[in-house]
């Protein structure tokens, strides 16, 4: 079966719901792209999908041994932190193979001496590239400059070639040509 | 080796040594979790459980250990209803005017209580170079095991719930073994000594090594060459043991940050004289 994940009529939130019910597929080899307007519950409906979040009605079915990566918006806190990019990826088992040459040079280096877009870029990757059938990326090319989002396209259709299913929250343009999908989720009120 | 030696020098070199090995390696991963006022606050209610120990008749021993592992598998409970920036000095205090007061009110646990702060090296007793070496043992072995998830946990908290996984039980069995440890350590090595291991080395390790695999190579390192000085200096100059390893460790360490800062000061010059 090639269906990774079915939602139907779903509604998540935290304390109360911020989504209307949203149904959608997701099948293995796929990107999905969730557009919408700010305060639409993206963010939280992919928490929710993780596991995070709080399911308040519909139904959630996710293939059985599917392991799931899930990339948040915001960095990890290594301000200070002797861990260099090897070792970041080691963490989550994320391959260093296609890394872009420029940030495959950067990986012995400590995390904290890279630049922002470097560190962006990594801690990404260390999610994209990570075993996991189902991969959830929140914003995956804010603070990129044009050689990480150019880099980041050809990324993300390799690794649905290579059998992963992608769903991703994104507003950049240039990103979205690129999903097979889209799926705009429509604020509550 | 004569049973003299044995008693008088190498019993308590290698239980400070086992705590100059194994608490940076704690000290490494309570920084990673901003977490290293823990080594004073477990330190210090280790000491406060075994002067009340004594003072019950029980063995001080097993009130250090008892008191500081009920600390830490109290943590998560206290941490809810407190801020958390204020739990490790709260117990602290706790701690160190509990100490304070048994001591000067209880004259049978006077000398334990001085030497609680002073450290009381030279006086270890066989079973708590026991507890040395199986902290030091279960130290490098659980975290060889654990390091991961705990360097997970703080870099990415949503892993395990993605995956499905659980990551308290390493949590909190780290939190068990940072307890026990220092609790054994303050014994051996006085609450400013363990809490100089805990924080030194890990502090300068987090500054200078280039990765985390040196981190843990670094940390340990230091530490074992600050307490074989300490251990020597304050043999010979008759000097209590706490104080002469705490101004080794932080001696040490500052001479190290003033010379790589010197080093990156004069790469810098250079780079400037000489672009190309």
């Amino acid at each position: 079966m090639n269906k990774l994940l079915v939602a139907e009529q779903l509604v998540v939130g935290w304390d109360a719901p911020v989504t209307r019910p949203v149904s959608f597929h997701l099948e293995r080899g796929e990107i999905l792209a969730l557009t919408g307007p700010n305060g639409a519950g993206k963010s939280t409906l992919l928490a929710a999908l993780a596991g995070q979040g709080r399911i308040f009605s519909g139904t959630l079915f996710r293939a059985a041994g599917a392991r799931l990566a899930l990339q948040t918006q915001g960095l990890p806190p290594v301000a200070g932190l002797p861990l260099s990019g090897a070792e970041l990826l080691a963490l989550t088992g994320a391959s260093a193979q296609g890394l872009p040459p420029w940030l495959a040079a950067c990986l012995p280096l400590r995390l904290d001496r890279l630049s922002g877009g470097q560190r962006q870029y990594l801690s990404l990757w260390s999610v994209l590239a990570s075993p996991a059938e189902l991969v959830f990326l929140d914003e995956p090319g804010n603070n990129l400059d044009r050689a990480g989002r150019a880099h980041l396209q050809g990324a993300l259709r390799a690794r649905a070639n290579a059998g992963a299913a992608i769903l991703l929250v994104s507003h950049d343009p240039e990103l979205l040509p690129h999903c097979d999908r889209h799926l705009m989720l429509e604020p509550i009120s | 080796m004569n049973e003299l030696s044995l008693e008088l020098f190498w019993k308590p070199y290698l239980a400070g040594a086992c705590f100059s090995l194994c608490l940076p390696l704690l000290g490494l991963y309570l920084r990673l979790r901003r977490e290293y006022g823990a080594a004073l606050a477990y330190g210090q209610i280790g000491a406060l459980g075994a002067v009340g120990a004594l003072a019950l008749g029980l063995p001080t021993l097993l009130g250090g250990l008892m008191t500081s592992l009920a600390a830490a598998s109290g943590k998560h409970w206290l941490s809810r209803r407190l801020p958390e920036s204020g739990l490790f000095p709260l117990l602290f205090l706790l701690g160190w005017s509990g100490t304070l007061l048994l001591a000067a009110n209880l004259p049978a646990v006077e000398h334990l209580g001085q030497a609680l702060f002073e450290g009381q090296l030279y006086f270890v007793s066989r079973e708590l170079l026991y507890g040395a070496l199986t902290a030091c043992l279960l130290g490098a072995v659980l975290l060889r095991r654990w390091g991961r998830y705990l360097l997970l946990a703080e870099l990415y908290p949503a892993h395990f719930l993605a995956r499905g996984q659980s990551v308290w039980p390493v949590q909190v069995g780290f939190d068990l073994l940072a307890a026990a440890a220092l609790a054994l350590a303050v014994m051996c090595l006085g609450v400013m000594g363990a809490f100089a291991l805990v924080f030194a080395p890990p502090w300068l390790a987090f500054i200078l090594a280039p990765d985390w695999r040196l981190a843990r190579r670094v940390a340990p390192a230091l530490a074992f060459f600050a307490y074989t000085l300490a251990f020597v200096l304050a043999l010979y100059g008759d000097q209590p043991f706490g104080p002469v390893l705490t101004l080794a460790l932080t001696g040490i360490t500052l001479v190290l940050l003033v010379f790589s800062a010197l080093m990156r000061r004069t790469k810098i010059f250079s780079r400037n004289e000489n672009p190309l």
